[in-house]
Parts: structure tokens; sequence; C-alpha cells
């Protein structure tokens, strides 16, 4: 299974390795021809203006949107999940818009705010995710059809709606590859 | 929850890597550099190229300079401390910047001290000339590490010369046998525990970026080619005839730094580049990079 890794900026790397951990075949995305053959795309953590413009002047807004009307599955974390939101609170930024949530940037604050913690994920089981958050965004509005997979408090910061899955937290930062595994089942229809 | 870890400060580096993080001194400028694709600012009195000209003693930033452009972009946005003056730090950590530079840029406040980054929730950035240099300051608590060139020049000469001796050195260092690694850490006086890291990983434990002399894109894909993670632009950047057009070209020369037709179709049109300046012609006791220990 071949998984694609958006390489314009950000923790792209540590993606990739996760991936190929996880038994996927994992390649690096600049071009919008390298979406071709995709079974999925994850969209790392990084800065979501400034990958979000790349994504424009580079062509690769509306190839990645015309692929995940199209089945392709999509996973964002942190810049990612903000990437994917479809309003984002007080800015008019580039992005994908697929996901019907409302996303909060920098919403528990600034760098020296920000905190790792243990966050209880039914769906992975007992044992509890050491979630890492940078500077992270939060959901606080999610549409009808999105499935709320955990929550800090009343900000939700996983969720998954169809083919698209996002976190506002960095799994690729831990050893954890469950919410990865999670994603190559949502891929083959398992999950 | 806990705040302030040592994967929380190191994370945040991570995340900045493969972008461009501008030096700034108004929130005019912070506006252009973030519109233009930057994935931080560093928040500055004056750029180095200033600094240079005008001599004297340089320190921290004024707090409000930091405080107007942590208003002005939503990136984040980094500060410079002068090499050991924790005072300066917890100045800036109190304000919120989101990374510490402590920099040689400054003027140091300890001629044999560097700050006691362990201490601090906000994480710090160091430069480094080599691989010694570098794994004392990640031993001091240092969260990402960059090339420290020579700032202020416009010259990329010396961030070449610094990430290939730190490269070097580690591809040395993964050829080691295990009896000879102890002798190694010695020589280039670092910690043992992080030279076995590094020599496990067999790249730097923490993010290491490209900075002191990147004047143009082709300086930027050239560094990324040479191994950094990212790119600092000082001077280059708001010293240059279009500062916006060049700020452009830069981030994108660093994501497509391994694509020569992407390479030459940002290079085009950007007016002047910054004036540059020989290293020989700068007093090697005028040299930046010969500040930090």
């Amino acid at each position: 299974m071949k998984i694609g890794v958006l390489a314009l900026q950000g923790a792209f790397r540590e993606h990739r390795w996760m991936l190929e951990r996880c038994g996927a075949e994992a390649v690096e995305v600049r071009k919008p021809e390298d979406l071709d053959d995709l079974a999925g795309l994850v969209i790392p953590g990084g800065e979501s203006t400034t990958i979000g413009k790349l994504l424009v002047e580079w062509g690769l807004m509306d190839k990645i949107r015309e692929r995940a009307a199209a089945g392709m599955a999509v996973y964002g974390t942190c810049a990612g999940m903000i990437l994917l939101a479809r309003e984002i609170v007080g800015s008019d930024q580039p992005r994908l818009g697929l996901m019907d949530v409302t996303v909060r940037r920098n919403a528990f604050g600034r760098q020296r705010e920000s905190f790792e913690a243990d966050l209880n994920v039914p769906e992975f089981g007992a044992e509890p995710v050491r979630a890492v958050f940078i500077r992270a965004p939060f959901i606080e509005l999610a549409g009808p059809d999105v499935k709320v997979l955990a929550a800090v408090g009343d900000h939700i910061v996983i969720a998954r709606q169809g083919n698209l899955l996002a976190t506002a937290f960095h799994p690729e930062l831990t050893d954890d590859d469950r919410i990865h595994r999670y994603f190559i089942k949502m891929i083959q229809g398992k999950a | 929850m806990e705040q302030g870890t040592f994967r929380v400060k190191a994370g945040l580096a991570e995340m900045l890597k493969g972008g461009v993080i501008m030096d700034v001194t108004t929130p005019e400028q912070a506006k252009i550099a973030e519109q233009a694709g930057a994935c931080a600012v560093m928040a500055l009195e004056r750029v180095p190229a200033d600094i240079r000209a005008a001599g004297g003693v340089a320190r921290m930033a004024d707090p409000t300079i930091v405080q107007r452009i942590m208003e002005a972009v939503t990136i984040p946005v980094m500060a410079k401390a002068r090499i050991g003056h924790f005072v300066e730090a917890r100045i800036l950590e109190a304000l919120g910047a989101d990374y510490i530079d402590e920099s040689e840029v400054l003027t140091p406040a300890d001629d044999k001290f560097h700050i006691n980054k362990h201490d601090f929730k906000v994480p710090f950035v160091c430069g480094a000339k080599n691989l010694g240099e570098a794994l004392r300051r990640i031993g001091e608590g240092a969260a990402m590490i960059r090339t420290k060139g020579e700032p202020g020049t416009g010259n990329v000469v010396e961030a070449v010369k610094h990430i290939r001796m730190v490269m070097s050195e580690i591809r040395l260092l993964q050829n080691l046998p295990e009896e000879e690694v102890a002798a190694f850490a010695k020589n280039i006086a670092a910690p043992i525990e992080l030279v076995h890291e590094t020599k496990k990983l067999g790249r730097l434990p923490v993010v290491n970026f490209a900075a002191g002399g990147i004047a143009t894109p082709a300086d930027a894909a050239l560094m990324m080619q040479l191994g950094c993670d990212g790119i600092f632009v000082g001077s280059g950047i708001f010293k240059s005839s279009d500062p916006a057009a060049r700020a452009k070209a830069i981030v994108a020369a660093t994501t497509y730094h391994n694509d020569p037709k992407v390479l030459a179709e940002v290079s085009r049109g950007l007016g002047e580049a910054m004036p540059g300046l020989e290293i020989s012609t700068i007093a090697p006791h005028e040299r930046m990079q010969e500040r930090g220990w």
C-alpha cells in the first residue's frame, strides 16, 4: 500500500518513518503528479500558513481535493488538522476545507503552554495515548457526520469523517503507532 | 499534563523543519515574512548587518518590539538573548516568545558559561561550528542547533564550513569502534551520552538549521543539500532590494532544494541581493562565530 506524506514543510520525515514501521510504502509528495497512485495522504505538522501557501502556489490544493473526493484517505496532524478544516477561527488562510469542523489555531496558547498528556481513546484500547501538543489547535465545532474519537475537556483533539482523520497532537513524535495503524485500517476499509 | 518537557521543546523545532525563519525588526516586516511563507520570525532591534555596522554592545531587543511582532503574526516568534545572560532569557520567556536564540550575534554577557537551558520552559536554539560545540549546547538543554556561519555578511562560506564539519564528524563517529568513542568524546569536549546517541542516530539528536550568511535561494538550497533541516535568513531578506519577492523565493527554494528547474525559476528577477562581505576583511576578533565556548 502506497501512502504519501505531504513534504512541503514540517515534520514529514517522522510520518514517513512511522508509516514504514507499520509496513506501508511511504513516499514524499511535493508535486501534483506525486498524488496519482496514492491510497492515502498524510498532512504533517508544521506551519499551516506556510504549507497552505505552498499548496496553492505549486498546484496541489485542487488536486488533493479531487483525489480525496475520489476516495483517497487523508490524515492531518496539527497543521494538517487546520488545513483539513472548513472553518478556521479568525483566519482566511488557504485550506483544503474538506472536513466539516471549525478549528481554532494555537488554541491552547503559545509554545510555553505546549504540553504532553495521557489521552483516553476507547477506539485504541485501554492503554492511553501519550499525546504531544505543540502550539496545537483544537476542534471547536464538529458537523453531524464527524465522529469524535477523543477530547481534552470540551476540546476535540481526534476526529474522523469518512475517509478523513485529524489529530491536534503529534503521534509521530512518540513510539506509539496505533493512530497510523488505524489510518492504514481506514484505507483498507477495516476501520 | 506536563509542560516544558524536552520532547515538547524539541518538538517545535521538528515542526519548523523544511521551513525558513526570517529576521524582522518591525510588525510590518513580520507580516511580509508571514505572507511570504516564513515558518517563524526572529524579532530583533537590528538585523546582524546593522549590528556589525553599529559596533558597540548589542543586547536583547526592547520587549515592546518583541511584543508588537508577536501581536502582528500568528506564526512562532523567536528572540535573541546574549550568551550567558539568563535574565534576558527569563524576560523573553515571560513575554511569551516561542523560542530563544542564545546568540553570538549579540555581545556575550558571560565569557565562560552559557545559560542552563534545562531550567526554562521555553526552548532554546544555539549556534555551533562543529559537533563538540553542538553537543555541549544540547547538553546544556538546547532543543535546536544552527550553524553559526558569519552573520550579517551575506557570505555563505562559513555556514558551509560549519555544516560540512558537523556532518563529517558524525560520519567519522559512525565508523568508530565502541572502544574509541570515549576518547572521541573527550577530544571534541562533548558529553559522552550525547556522543553515543549521535552515533546511534547518525545525526544530531535535535534539529539542525543553517544560519549566518544565507542571501539567495541557491544559498538556501545548498545548505539543505548539505544536510541542514531548515534555514534562518538574517539580513539577507530585509537588506535586499525586494524583500517580499526574495523571501518567497527562499521559501520555495528550501522546499524544492533538490529540484534545479524550480530553483532556476524562483531565482529569476529578484533584484539586488544584500551587499556581501569577504570574510578575510573582518578582523578575527570581530568575527561573531568566535563567540561561544
